[in-house]
């Protein structure tokens, strides 16, 4: 399967299986999309009468434009076919029981009551209660015990609001650093929060400790404050914004994401992110709102031609800054096309329930964070591990091949199926398919590879036809 | 004259016969939080060959 399209002034053609991506001229453009269904000469034929006005097209170099698709073609960088379904059920049986990431709800609580909130303001549709230290250190050794030979244990603090259980966040912090050497293991820690609790202590902290931080801010004052609001209703912006500068500021080049959300207020969340910029923050990352259908701040059918048109201008905006030496990262844009993932782990994708798991504040098991609250989702707990094996199955089984939606899609590849929480909420089924987010990916897809291509030929001059 | 121009990337057939070492990060761990996304991470073993 292929994909063609025309983004920023130029042709792209990616091979989906092989992971090829091309630069092509109007002619080969156009000879590509009749490839495979049409005979040679029909081909040149069509192409002759399209271009052959043209003084700079012959018919030998239209000859020769396809002698160049059968080479590739045959050296596996165009029309590839699928053959990994064969590995998927393999893959799942590899990973089986080998857990690497947990999401610590250290917090089910919130000091802000933002009414998009798709944890229900931290509280998960439960009971507001924080995580005691007891139950983050067996969550701890629950991941250490089952991470097989895994070296590298990702562990995110999150919410509700992780700040305000910001002791046993330490706590948890030095015991994890007292043992990962003695088990051979690496914890990478993430922190995700509002801001409101930021200060010198929770800076030095974060910027010693934490490999990544993800501070909450959704851009303009007004569309921040719509929703962001401490429970006398009062805008948070003001008080987080200088903060979060400082931290960044004394971050010293370590990851951070600068992460909003836009809704049905803000579909035009380009201007959000000009202001992040504005405000020095350049590694952003800006979200479709999750939350339930009906909900006023849903994105809409309208809003969709919308934000698709924005992130166009987002990725034209990127290049712009970027031949101005003022380079910005925008999350879902960071394309590695020589360093990405490798087959495996695009086939068997995100791994909740399986690889990655959430633990509640009485250290309850959950397919992901976003599962939290799901009573029959629930997996197990830290001390028993995963009892409940017929929902666990439920997410082994998920991969790219066991969606039927996704078997004609060429993204399928870059997103390996989808999140299946979205797939739920959308679906009733984790196996189903998130329609609208799908539309946002492919997007994202061939915006984040355009800019690829664009810095390419920026830097290499070969790569105008 | 040149009609094609092919961008250097993983190969992803081959990464069939030498992947699938799970030591990449977990999707959207340490950072959406809200949708699956494989193709911005970075592969650890090629990060760590560089």
């Amino acid at each position: 399967m292929i994909h063609q399209y025309k983004l920023g002034g130029y042709n792209i053609v990616l091979d989906v299986s092989s992971g090829a991506v091309h630069v092509v001229d109007d002619i080969a453009y156009d000879m590509i999309a009749l490839f495979e269904t049409t005979e040679r000469a029909d081909v040149i034929a069509a192409m002759a009468e399209k271009y052959g006005h043209l003084p700079e097209v012959s018919a030998e170099d239209l000859e020769e434009c396809y002698d160049q698709l059968l080479e590739l073609k045959e050296s596996g960088q165009l029309f590839v076919p699928d053959t990994f379904e064969a590995m998927a059920p393999y893959l799942k049986e590899k990973t089986s029981g080998v857990v690497k990431a947990l999401c610590l709800h250290i917090a089910h609580t919130c000091n802000l009551n933002c009414s998009y909130c798709f944890a229900s303001q931290g509280k998960y549709h439960g009971e507001r209660a924080v995580m005691s230290y007891e139950v983050g250190k067996q969550a701890l050794d629950f991941l250490i015990a089952n991470s097989g030979t895994r070296r590298n244990l990702e562990v995110d603090f999150f919410g509700g609001e992780p700040l305000m259980n910001f002791d046993v966040v330490k706590q948890l912090v030095a015991y994890a650093r007292s043992v990962e050497k003695e088990h051979g293991k690496n914890f990478r820690f993430t922190l995700t929060t509002n801001g409101i609790l930021v200060d010198d202590d929770v800076i030095d902290f974060a910027n010693r400790e934490m490999s990544n931080v993800v501070l909450s801010l959704d851009g303009r004052k007004e569309i921040h404050d719509r929703y962001r609001v401490d429970y006398a209703g009062n805008g948070s912006w003001e008080r987080i914004v200088p903060k979060f500068q400082k931290l960044v500021e004394a971050r010293g080049g370590k990851n951070y994401y600068m992460r909003g959300t836009f809704t049905h207020a803000n579909p035009d969340f380009l201007k959000d992110i000009q202001v992040m910029l504005d405000l020095g923050f350049n590694e952003l990352s800006m979200e479709p709102v999750v939350c339930a259908p009906g909900d006023p701040s849903e994105l809409t059918e309208a809003d969709l031609p919308i934000v698709l048109d924005q992130y166009e201008k987002l990725a034209e905006l990127m290049l712009e800054r970027e031949r101005a030496g003022k380079p910005f990262t925008f999350y879902h844009y960071m394309i590695d096309l020589t360093g990405g993932p490798c087959i495996y782990k695009r086939i068997s994708g995100c791994g909740s329930g399986t690889e990655y798991m959430a633990v509640t504040p009485w250290g309850d098991l959950y397919p992901c964070h976003q599962f939290v609250g799901e009573e029959k989702y629930k997996l197990g707990n830290i001390w028993d591990g995963v009892t409940n094996k017929d929902a666990q199955n439920e997410f082994a089984c998920c991969n790219v091949y066991s969606r039927e939606e996704c078997r004609d899609c060429w993204a399928r590849l870059y997103c390996s199926g989808g999140c299946a929480a979205n797939a739920y909420h959308a679906t009733g089924s984790v196996k189903g398919v998130y329609k609208y987010g799908c539309e946002l990916f492919r997007k994202r897809m061939e915006c984040a590879i355009m800019v690829q291509v664009a810095k390419m030929a920026d830097e290499d001059d070969d790569t105008d036809l | 004259m040149k009609h094609i121009k092919t961008i250097k990337t993983r190969n992803l057939c081959e990464s069939a016969k030498k992947g699938g070492c799970g030591e990449c990060q977990t999707s959207c761990q340490s950072a959406c939080k809200t949708s699956c996304g494989i193709a911005n991470q970075q592969c650890e073993s090629a990060k760590n060959s560089k």
